[in-house]
This record gives C-alpha cells, structure tokens and sequence, in this order.
C-alpha cells in the first residue's frame, strides 16, 4: 500500500487542499494534460474535514460513496493515486450513484463515468465532458495519516 | 411454414380498393406482389395470389441446396409480414383454369371465382421432356418443384433400400444450367450422376468450346460422368426394377431414377385458352409494358415474350414484375435488354458468362486465357479496336466476373489480357474506382454502382447490411455482397473495427491476443497493447474475455474494478440508484416452496416484484447494502445468481413439455434446465437468451431467442441469431433433426465462436450477419470443422462447465468481497436518503424524477440542462453564484 506521503505530494492533493493558492508549479508536476485549475465553487478554506476512511479501503480506479456533512460524496483513486471527491449525485438521473462508475480517461482526461446514462465526468473539475452546461460539484480532499479525509464549508 | 390455404374471403377488403389477381406464386409473382406492396402506400390495391403448389414462394434457384442442407423454410420466400399482410389473400393449392376477359372474373380449379381489375400472369415455365419411350415410367422426374426433389428422394430411398448396398446411378437428361444443378442433387442423394448432353458440351448457352472442355474435366473430378454429343433413345424397366437408360450411341446405363432436364417452355397454356396471342415458341406476347393484348392483363417472368422473346432466369422476370408493378402504381418504366448474365457455382466449381458470351457481334474479337494446371478459363469479347468489352466467359474462378461485367459496352481500361491475368504477373486488375456508374453490381435486382454510391453519399447507408436493405442488392442470390464492401469501401467509407480511444484492435483481435498471450490482466493488456488508462467501453469488454479466458471470480482482485456497475454490484441497477435481484429459475421452472421464500424476501425488505419474459421472477427496490442479506437467505434457500446483471446467458425459456403437454414430441424442460445449467454464468459479448420448444407449435418462442431449440419427431432443430428487442429479428435453422448430443456439442461451438469474434454489445444476429458467407460459413466452421478450432472451442468450453461456481454464494464467503456493499463507507448504518418510494397502483416504486409522481426534485433529471436546486450541489457553470453551491 501507498505511503501517506506520497499522497500529500499529489498536484491534484495540493489543490484541493488549497484552492486559493497558485497552481503554476501544480501544473508544471502533473502528469496529466487536464486543466488543473478548477472549478470548486466557492473558494474559501474549508472550515472542517470530514474523516472518510483509510486509504486502503478506496481501491485503485474504483471509488466509495460517503457522506460528508449530510451531502453523499464519491471518494476516487485512480491508477496513479491521487484522490479527488466530486458529488456522488449524477445531474442526468438524479440518482446518487456516481461512486460506482467506471474510472478511466477521456482522451488522457481522469473521468469517472455514470453507471446510469454514462456521461463522463472530470475527476479534476466535475464538469460534464458530454455537456459544457453541466458539471457537479468537486471538494477538497487529502489523506493524512493514511485516512482519507474532504473538505466541507 | 406450409401455411394453411389463407380463407380470408372477400369479406374484409375496402371497397375502394382496386383488385389485382396474380396467376403463379414463384420467385417472379412474389416479387410483383413484395414490389407493389411497397410502391402502393395508400393501399389503393388488394391483392390476390393464385398458386398451383400447395407451398407459398420459394427460392428456385436454390433447389439443390434443398436435398443438401438447406430447410424448404430456408428457402422460403414469404415472410410473416408478407403472409400476414391484410392487402394480401393467398390461395395455395388452387390454380386458375378460365379467365372470362370480359367480366374480369378469375376461376381456379377449386371452383372459386374472383374478380379483377388488373390480372397479372406469372405462371413460370414448364420442364421440356422430349418425346423419349419410357418417359411415362415410375422413377423418371423432372426437375422443377420442391415436390419433385421429395419424390426424388423417396425414389432414391426406395431403389437403394431394394437393390442394397454399393453406388447406384442416376441419369440427367440435360447438360445445361439447370442439368448440371440436377447432376448435384443426385450426388447429394448419394448416387453417381451421368449426364446426357445432345450438344458437344456442357452448358452449351453460357460457355464456349474451351470453357467447356474445362468444365467436362472438372466436374468429371468431382465424379460426374459426362456424355456430350449424344441423345437419349430410350428408357427401359430392368428385370431387376431398376431402370436402363439407351443412348444414341449405343452405351446403355443402369440407373436407379432419370431427371429430365433439357430445357423449359412458358407456362402458357391458360394463355393460350383465354385467346391471348402467344409468341411463335411459345410465351404470352407483351410489350415493353409487361402488357398482353388486353390492357387489363399483364405477364411477367418465364411466361412472358417480351417483344417475342422469353427469358428463363430469375433477374429479367424480376425487372419485369417491377415494370409492372411501378406501371400500376403510375409509373412509366419499360422493360429494356435483359441481363442474361450467369454466374453461378455449381459442384463447387465457378461458372460465369456474360454479354455476348460467342461473339457473334460482327468483327468481334476473343482474347483467352486457359490455364488447365490452374484449373481456370477465362475469355474476354472485345470490339474489334481491342478497347470495349462486349462478353465473356470463366471458368474455374470467376471472382473478377462482378467487375468485368460492370464494363460491359464500356472503354476498357487497359489491355484485355491484362486483366484476366493471373495476380502477381503484371495483372493490372480492375479496382472498383475504375467502375462507371451505370455499371451493374447487383443483376438480380438492377442496382447500379452508382445507385450504391448515392446510398453512401447520402449518408443512408454507411454498412454492407444498410446497404443491402436501402437498394435491395445482394439480396437474392447474394454473390454480389463482397462487391459491396468493395464500393463502400472505394467510397471512403471505413469503419473503424476500434474497441475505443484506447485499443485500435477490435475485439475479436484483442480477443485473439489475450488468447494468445495469456495475459491475465487490464494494467498489462492496456499497458502492451492499448494505450491510456482504459474506460467504460474497454474495461468492461476486457473483463468479459478474461472471464471466458482466465476465468476465476468476476470481483477477484483487479477484475473487480473493469465491472461495470451491475457486475460489480452482481444486480441490476435501476433509475434510482437502487437494484434488482434475479435468482436463476433454471427453464422456468419454481417450487411453491421456492416462491414462498422469494416472496417472504420481496416482503421483509418491500421489493416490487414482476415476472420477467424470461420466466423468473425480478425483485426490485434493494439498497446495496441490502443485497448481501438477500442474497443469504436466497443462497440458504437453494437458489443462485441468474446472471441478470451480466453480459452473460441470461434464460433458457421453455414450455410446457412432454410431462404435461398434449402435443409436445420431446422433453423440452429437461432440454431447457440441462442448457442453462451448462451455459450460466458464461460471459459473452452481450447477453445471450435461448429458448427450447416440445413441438412445432413453439410456446416457448424459441426463434426469438440467440439460440432456439424445437422438437421434432426425430431430434432437435437448432436455431440460432433471434431477438427481441429495438431490432426484432427470427432465428435462422442451422441445423436439423439433431440427437441431443450433437445439438449441445454445435450449441458449445456456436457460443464460443460468437464469444471470440463478435464485437462488444453485438447480438448473434448481426454477428452471423457480419460474418463472410453468414449461417452458412458459420454452420461449416461449428459443424464442419472448416477453420479447424473446434477441439479449441470445444476444450474452452469444457473448461467453462467444470469450473463454474455460483458468483453469489462466493461473494457471501469472502468478508473483502462483501465490503463494497454498504451504503456511505464512514456512515455504513445511514441508508441513501435520496431513495424514496411511493405507493403506484398499490405497488412500491421510486419516488420523483418521472411522469409527474409525487417528486422531492420536481425539475430534477428529465432534460439535457440541468439546474441547481436546494439538495442538488449541481451548478450551471455559466451562472454560477456560491449560493448555488451546496458545499
């Protein structure tokens, strides 16, 4: 199993865990040819961390649901291990049901797939690569001591 | 389908609508009916069809196959859509005798009477038997009907059966086209065939001398006894009561049965009665129109002299009954030259002749190529400048006949020797780009390349199957279709055969290289020969080879994360998030107690329940962390996965059977559990449904199914590449009268080859379609052998029975496995509060999101926009507002 710290040193960790902050040497790092500089919604620090589960329990390009302050969260890794957290709501069957789709890339793009209609949806900002209109919301996220653990306002 | 004589009377037809009675329902008389059918939108016209043979259409062209392989349902011309059509009344067994021209009223030989508007004739022909003594004697037939093949063959049985064993003869009189087809029926039925030629050669209308010397070698290999130049004299009972045939020559041949065929003469003696003027070699006498003297009469096919001339192939009749049909419908076509150009396989050996095959065109010249090691003859016709094509003939191979043909009377593009010059000796060849429009790839139906092209161009076709039903070629005799690849082809039309972004080999390739290189998982396969990180088109696809390959439990280590979601949860997921549970009732079959313990689930954890077509029973409304504690009390019970969730067999439906049915011939539950227990849990290109019926009847609708079974009085007739669904299709026979051994044994074979070579989320039916030479390729690879990988697909199969374990009971044993059901992985004890049931007719559904229910989320989910609401955090990017977001 990974170590925590190799996580911690993630392009995509880094984000999430600040999001106001420059993403120039983010990008030079990332591996992967997708936008890094995201979409969260609002930027603010988040006001407190959700404990979610050890790392161990996400398997590689799978992802878990869990419930961070009310709202159903899906938790992915993928191949290379990084984490993100995206709603587990998908916008196109209302159903919450994101965390048990496919995870792969989209033309090198890191995308999670809807079981129900399969629209792909980029793990980096939610956006919906089927339709410019519709993403669903992302959250920061980072492990720390080997626990996974989102961000919430 | 010897469908009963169809009594809809006269009670029924509209009014308005005008009647057209048709004389003859042959391959010609069907297709007037199938063209005006289709040209007559409005349904101005009823039809009424008079056939003498008590069976509908059927493709004559293809009779020997019938003594062969094929099933006389397989040579059926009408489908069910054609016998069930309203503005169609077919009378079989009833042929018409008078016609009163100036009342316009029909009278068939049952005595019925029925008026016209327009009458169409389209009798056909009749066999010519020459005047030879002994005709008239007991096993002498003639070559024409399917009734005559049966007789044929019972003759054959009987002579055999009184004579006892080694190799009996049968005597063809008659060396042309349809001698030669006759020759290979009597092979067929296990004789040795002599035929009779008066001419020096065989086929003397299609082929030259040289053509025809070669021919006489070749079929003589494949045990022919040719004997040209001489007549028959006479026909003699033996004192044995077999038969001796006496030939001007002196030779006398012992032969079990004599076919006469030497020739055909139209049909028209009803013609002739009604006082129609018939051509001086008989034939009813038409104009360009199809029309006789009577402007409400109108003949079409063999029947008809068309400006004095008759014409006995199936492609000029056809183009006739569309002038017809079109002149009826307010069209103005006339019927032009006929395509008298023949290619055909007989014996296995290629015959094609074309345009003016013995330059007889003044100042013609012959260019030949005759090759007897290869086996091959080949002439060209040119105008005397050498430049333009007027015939040819080939033999031996004819694969470049479609595009020689397509320049007939056009500019060559090079020198004629050239291009029937063996490949690969400074052949130029003829590409299909070199084609002019009006070349005609598809005789029998008249479809031009450049018809094909506008079908492309215009975006209607972009396959070979849409381009066969938007233009209709390649489907009748169907050796045009590797030409039509050729066009789509030159066309720039490319399919890409790609799986996705990641993999540029199809899936059957990738099948082939995860076969060959024993790779055992995604990471390696994608790594090696794919590229990215995989998705939701390739991870699944690959997971269903290694299943078929590799084997093991579908969630064991990284196949688990390939799984789609209704394989990684093993249930169906529904619209809300939610799934259904289908154990396996295997043929249908339930205990009341095995219904009761389904019943208390679906009431201890409020399912909605329905019985599936499939016959089992579906429950619906589980949570994921639910399925485990279901799936206990199920596997407890007895029962086990049904795969319902897979890309895997799914049923085998059956009916009632010999246990309790009063018709039934054969144990069709017994069939149908022993084939659902052997296939469960094979994973497959797309789901695979089967059926198994105990008689003809088929309450168990086997011919919609991927593979069906149906009892007969000796065995099982196997059918295959039937379904449902968007593109509802019948299953096809493959094969007849099987002992139950045999049919597992090509059943085996048949998934198998489907599961290696289909593409993903390919049905059977398209599958067969896809494949080069279609069911009969596919019955000579499972049946014959002739790809040689059956002890492979066999083995892999084995393999697939022994090893199989019930996915649920191992998922339920392994605590790693089951830790992917739960609802919230920090709130295990928290179910989804998104899912919500309401009462529907008294049955528990989902809330919201549909059809105007009771909703939480009015405006959630129905279009392609969707808006921020307050348990929603989805935000339009364009008009986003932190107050939208709900984190």
């Amino acid at each position: 199993m990974t170590e925590p710290s190799r996580w911690s040193s993630s392009a995509a960790l880094r984000l999430r865990e600040h999001p106001t902050g420059t993403t120039a040497g983010a990008e030079a790092k990332d591996p992967s040819p997708a936008p890094v500089a995201v979409a969260t919604g609002p930027v603010t620090t988040p006001s407190g961390w959700t404990e979610v589960c050890p790392l161990e329990r996400v398997q590689p390009e799978r992802a878990v649901a869990a419930l961070v302050a009310g709202e159903p969260v899906a938790v992915v890794r993928t191949h290379d291990d990084r984490i993100f957290a995206l709603h587990n709501l998908d916008p196109f069957s209302g159903a919450s049901v994101l965390s048990r789709g496919i995870v792969g890339d989209v033309g090198g793009t890191p995308v999670i797939a809807s079981p129900i209609f399969k629209q792909h949806f980029a793990l980096a900002d939610g956006r919906c690569l089927e339709d410019a209109d519709v993403a669903v919301a992302t959250y920061p996220v980072r492990v720390v001591e080997g626990v996974v653990q989102v961000g919430h306002a | 389908m010897t469908a009963e004589p169809r009594t809809r009377s006269a009670a029924e037809p509209d009014r308005s609508a005008r009647t057209v009675v048709v004389v003859g329902h042959g391959m010609v008389g069907h297709r007037f009916v199938e063209s005006l059918r289709r040209r007559d939108t409005d349904g101005a016209y009823r039809v009424v069809l008079l056939a003498e043979e008590s069976r509908p259409a059927y493709d004559r062209v293809a009779l020997s196959s019938y003594l062969g392989k094929a099933s006389e349902e397989e040579l059926a011309l009408a489908d069910e859509d054609f016998l069930a059509d309203d503005l169609v009344d077919l009378h079989l067994d009833d042929r018409a005798v008078d016609v009163d021209r100036s009342a316009r009223v029909v009278t068939t030989a049952g005595g019925r009477r029925v008026p016209y508007d327009e009458l169409v004739l389209a009798t056909g022909s009749v066999p010519f038997v020459p005047p030879v003594p002994g005709r008239e004697l007991d096993d002498v037939f003639v070559y024409r009907t399917l009734d005559d093949l049966d007789a044929l063959r019972s003759a054959t049985e009987a002579a055999t059966a009184r004579a006892g064993a080694g190799r009996h003869a049968g005597v063809v009189v008659g060396g042309g086209l349809l001698g030669l087809e006759a020759a290979d029926a009597l092979r067929t039925l296990g004789l040795v065939p002599h035929v009779v030629e008066m001419a020096p050669r065989l086929m003397p209308v299609q082929v030259d001398e040289g053509g025809g010397a070669l021919l006489r070698r070749l079929v003589g290999d494949l045990g022919l006894r040719v004997h040209t130049g001489v007549s028959t004299s006479e026909i003699r009972r033996d004192h044995r009561g077999g038969l001796t045939v006496f030939l001007s020559d002196g030779t006398e041949l012992d032969a079990s049965v004599v076919v006469f065929s030497a020739g055909i003469r139209p049909a028209d003696a009803l013609a002739r009665d009604i006082g129609l003027p018939v051509a001086e070699r008989g034939g009813v006498l038409v104009d360009g129109r199809c029309r006789t003297q009577d402007e409400h009469v109108w003949a079409i096919g063999e029947v008809a002299a068309v400006d004095g001339k008759t014409y006995g192939l199936v492609a000029p009749g056809y183009a006739m009954a569309e002038v017809v049909a079109d002149r009826l419908t307010g069209g103005g076509s006339r019927f032009t030259e006929a395509d008298m150009s023949t290619k055909l396989k007989l014996l296995g050996v290629d015959v094609a002749s074309f345009g003016d095959a013995h330059a007889t065109a003044g100042g013609a010249l012959e260019v030949r190529l005759d090759d007897p090691v290869a086996g091959t003859y080949s002439k060209l016709v040119v105008t005397d400048d050498g430049r333009t094509l007027l015939g040819g003939v080939l033999v031996g191979d004819a694969s470049n006949y479609e595009t020689l043909r397509g320049f007939l009377g056009e500019a060559l593009p090079g020198d004629p020797m050239a291009l029937i010059a063996p490949a690969g000796e400074g052949a130029v060849g003829v590409g299909i780009d070199a084609l002019p429009d009006g070349a005609q790839i598809c005789s029998c139906n008249a479809v031009t390349k450049g018809a094909l092209v506008e079908a492309i161009a215009s975006g209607e076709a972009s396959t070979v199957p849409e381009l066969k039903a938007c233009t209709r070629a390649g489907t009748t005799c169907g050796s045009c279709v590797p030409t039509l690849g050729k066009v789509l082809a030159s066309c720039g039309v490319e399919v890409s055969t790609a799986l996705c972004e990641h993999f540029t080999q199809s899936r059957a390739e990738l099948y082939e290289i995860v076969m060959a290189t024993g790779l055992t998982t995604f990471s390696q396969i994608v790594g090696e020969y794919g590229t990215g990180r995989g998705c939701d088109v390739c991870k699944p696809a690959v997971a269903s080879m290694l299943a078929t390959l590799a084997g093991g439990h579908v969630l064991d280590g990284e196949q688990a994360v390939l799984q789609d979601t209704n394989d990684h949860f093993l249930a169906n997921m529904q619209r809300n998030g939610t799934y259904s549970i289908v154990p396996r009732l295997p043929g249908g079959e339930v205990s009341g107690e095995g219904l009761i313990v389904i019943g208390e689930i679906a009431r201890d954890f409020g399912l909605y329940t329905k019985i599936t077509g499939g016959q089992r029973i579906d429950m619906f409304g589980a949570r994921v962390e639910q399925l485990p504690a279901i799936w206990r009390r199920l596997v407890d019970a007895g029962f086990e996965s049904g795969h319902a969730y897979g890309k895997a067999l799914r049923t085998v439906k059956s009916c009632v059977g010999t246990d309790w049915c009063r018709y039934g011939v054969q144990d069709s539950v017994s069939l149908a559990v022993a084939l659902e227990l052997r296939y469960r849990g094979l994973r497959s290109p797309h789901k695979l449904k089967s059926g198994v019926s105990g008689c003809a009847r088929e309450c168990a609708e086997a011919r919609s199914k991927d593979f069906g079974v149906i009892a007969t009085e000796h065995g099982w007739n196997l059918y295959v590449g039937g379904n449902g669904g968007f593109t509802p299709r019948h299953a096809e026979l493959i094969a007849s009268d099987l002992d139950t051994t045999t049919l597992v044994r090509t059943i085996d074979r048949f998934l198998m080859f489907y599961v290696r070579t289909a593409d993903r989320l390919q049905r059977t039916a398209p599958w067969i379609e896809g494949l080069e030479g279609g069911l009969d390729h596919l019955r000579e690879v499972i049946m014959e052998d002739s790809l040689g990988i059956c002890p492979s697909l066999d083995e892999q199969m084995a393999r697939h029975v022994s090893s199989y374990a019930d996915e649920w009971a191992a998922v339920l044993d392994d605590p790693e496995k089951l830790a992917r059901f739960t609802s919230f992985v920090n709130a295990p004890g928290t179910p989804d509060p998104s899912v919500e049931f309401v009462d529907h007719r008294g049955h528990r559904v989902p809330a919201g999101m549909r059809d105007g229910q009771p909703t939480e989320v009015p405006e959630l989910g129905f279009g392609p926009r969707v808006i921020a609401g307050p348990r929603l955090p989805v935000h339009d990017s364009a008009s986003r507002s932190p107050e939208e977001v709900g984190v």
